[in-house]
């Protein structure tokens, strides 16, 4: 498991290019920075200045190799690499409170911005005017949008919200692409008709994640509890409510399998059992240093006592790879459907890479189907 | 400067009530039918000294639906009996008699009991506390801080 150390503040989002060899990541400021991996070291390579308030949000596009941001100044910047220079395009989002998230469509021809306007913005490229426009999604969301994920045809997206929900629209735009087929979700897909609602949970929905085959859907809420949503079954909402702080991440790493990460700074493994509609709790996926445990000399026992009441040796550090909250998860390798590598990034300013392979032989229990 | 720049009668005004896409709480569905009182069935299992079949009864009729605040209050003297009737050592004997709903909903009346301490009642509830903290974890308090229909 690597970890590296990128600063002191939290990393607000980052986002890999298709190579996996740059990252562009926000730290807590207005600013993007471009880091390049240069062997173990990583080196700043760019620094995106163009927003005027904390930018939230950043999706790199694999195949076109544009770099969306989204922040708290209500707006979106399209970035292209022209020699070696980033430029930013302004995209009006028509917004009047802040943006929080954003992600680009599977074709990368639209993007979505989940904002506190209680709406989502979709962006799309006109070529006669050479200007980026953008349609809303408003009925029936009454709260901040919190996080977005794209289903594999391009045009359903889902949404998780400050109310407590988690929909997933259709965000079918005539001008860039052709009528969709018809999924287990639904066959009409008109611009912003909801083709699912999921029944209020008590938490906010910090993070929704498509399975690979857009046939599942799983989110978290604030109030620790997973839940997963399968199209093909139409059962209940298979939910799950866990004994730990709540999730802030969480992303399929197979087709029955979720990682989730959140307030308690360790990833999570869940594993979803088709046949009877449930989630489970799968494994604690952190391999910890085990730090020299040296024993106290008698006058440090004194101090606790006197200091703390207690003769224990009770660290007082996280024993987690991170020192605090994890904040994002994104597959590296392999897909959400075979990921093999996976990172990690969180309020302390760090980033992890996991590989699957690695956690498999470290903890023996662990089943990832 | 215009006479009304040092004027801050501005700011007793709320904006947001005159906002079209203002949030207006969803009504409750279907106000829940009247709950078969649980009090006296209860009690008598109190006297009888069935402490567990009276903490199960007790939790089982939790009025989570109802707005009246009245029903809510009287549920929540009940268990509040209930639970200051345990002794010490068979707490951890009925917590692990519970579900993970039911493990959430003792939490709830936990944290409701802490609100209006009586003589005797923080001692026992916090021993409640430790208990359901054991097997509940954080996330059973998370969920008593998110929770939008509360005992």
């Amino acid at each position: 498991m690597a970890y590296h150390s990128f600063l002191l503040e939290p990393i607000s989002c980052h986002s890999w290019n298709k190579d996996r060899t740059q990252l562009a990541i926000c730290p807590n400021n207005h600013e993007v920075h471009i880091y390049k991996k240069a062997g173990e070291k990583w080196n700043k390579v760019h620094e995106l200045k163009e927003h005027n308030g904390q930018v939230t949000g950043i999706d790199w596009a694999p195949d076109s190799n544009r770099i969306v941001t989204c922040g708290t100044d209500r707006n979106a910047y399209v970035w292209t690499l022209k020699g070696n220079v980033w430029k930013p395009t302004l995209v009006i989002l028509r917004i009047n409170r802040a943006a929080r998230c954003v992600k680009w469509s599977p074709k990368e021809n639209k993007f979505a911005v989940g904002s506190g306007s209680r709406v989502i913005s979709i962006c799309y490229f006109e070529q006669e005017n050479d200007w980026w426009v953008c349609k809303h999604i408003k009925k029936p969301i009454r709260s901040t949008v919190l996080s977005l994920d794209w289903h594999p045809n391009n045009v359903l997206l889902a949404a998780g919200a400050c109310d407590f929900k988690c929909r997933i629209f259709s965000a079918y735009i005539k001008e860039v692409e052709e009528r969709p087929s018809p999924t287990p979700w639904g066959s009409k897909m008109p611009f912003g008709e909801l083709m699912f609602e999921s029944s209020s949970s008590c938490g906010w929905v910090h993070s929704i994640c498509f399975s690979e085959s857009g046939n599942r859907v799983a989110w978290v809420g604030h109030d620790s509890t997973v839940c997963l949503w399968d199209a093909n079954k139409k059962t209940a909402v298979a939910s799950l409510s866990v004994e730990t702080l709540p999730f802030l991440a969480v992303t399929f790493i197979t087709e029955n399998s979720l990682v989730a990460a959140g307030h308690d700074c360790y990833p999570m493994l869940f594993t979803y059992d088709e046949s009877q509609g449930s989630l489970t709790f799968g494994g604690k996926l952190d391999v910890p240093k085990q730090s020299s445990q040296r024993g106290l000399t008698a006058r440090e026992r004194f101090q606790n006592l006197d200091k703390k009441a207690s003769t224990e040796t009770n660290n007082v550090t996280l024993e987690t790879l991170h020192k605090n909250s994890i904040s994002q998860i994104s597959v590296i390798a392999g897909g959400k459907a075979k990921c093999t590598q996976f990172c990690t990034t969180g309020m302390d300013g760090g980033l992890s890479i996991w590989d699957i392979k690695s956690l498999e032989s470290a903890l023996k229990d662990l089943k990832i189907k | 400067m215009a006479r009304n720049t040092l004027s801050s009668r501005f700011r007793r005004l709320d904006i947001d009530e005159y906002d079209e896409n203002k949030f207006v709480e969803e009504p409750d569905e279907a106000a829940a039918a009247a709950e078969p009182d649980p009090v006296p069935e209860v009690e008598a299992l109190l006297r009888q000294g069935d402490m567990l079949q009276a903490f199960h009864t007790a939790l089982r009729n939790s009025p989570l639906n109802t707005k009246n605040q009245a029903i809510k209050e009287r549920a929540q003297g009940v268990v509040l009996k209930v639970l200051t009737s345990f002794k010490s050592s068979e707490i951890e004997q009925a917590v692990n008699s519970l579900d993970r709903n039911g493990i959430d909903l003792l939490m709830k009346y936990v944290y409701k009991g802490f609100e209006k301490p009586t003589e005797n009642s923080s001692a026992i509830l916090l021993q409640w506390h430790e208990k359901a903290l054991a097997v509940g974890g954080l996330g059973s308090i998370v969920r008593v801080l998110t929770a939008r229909k509360t005992v």
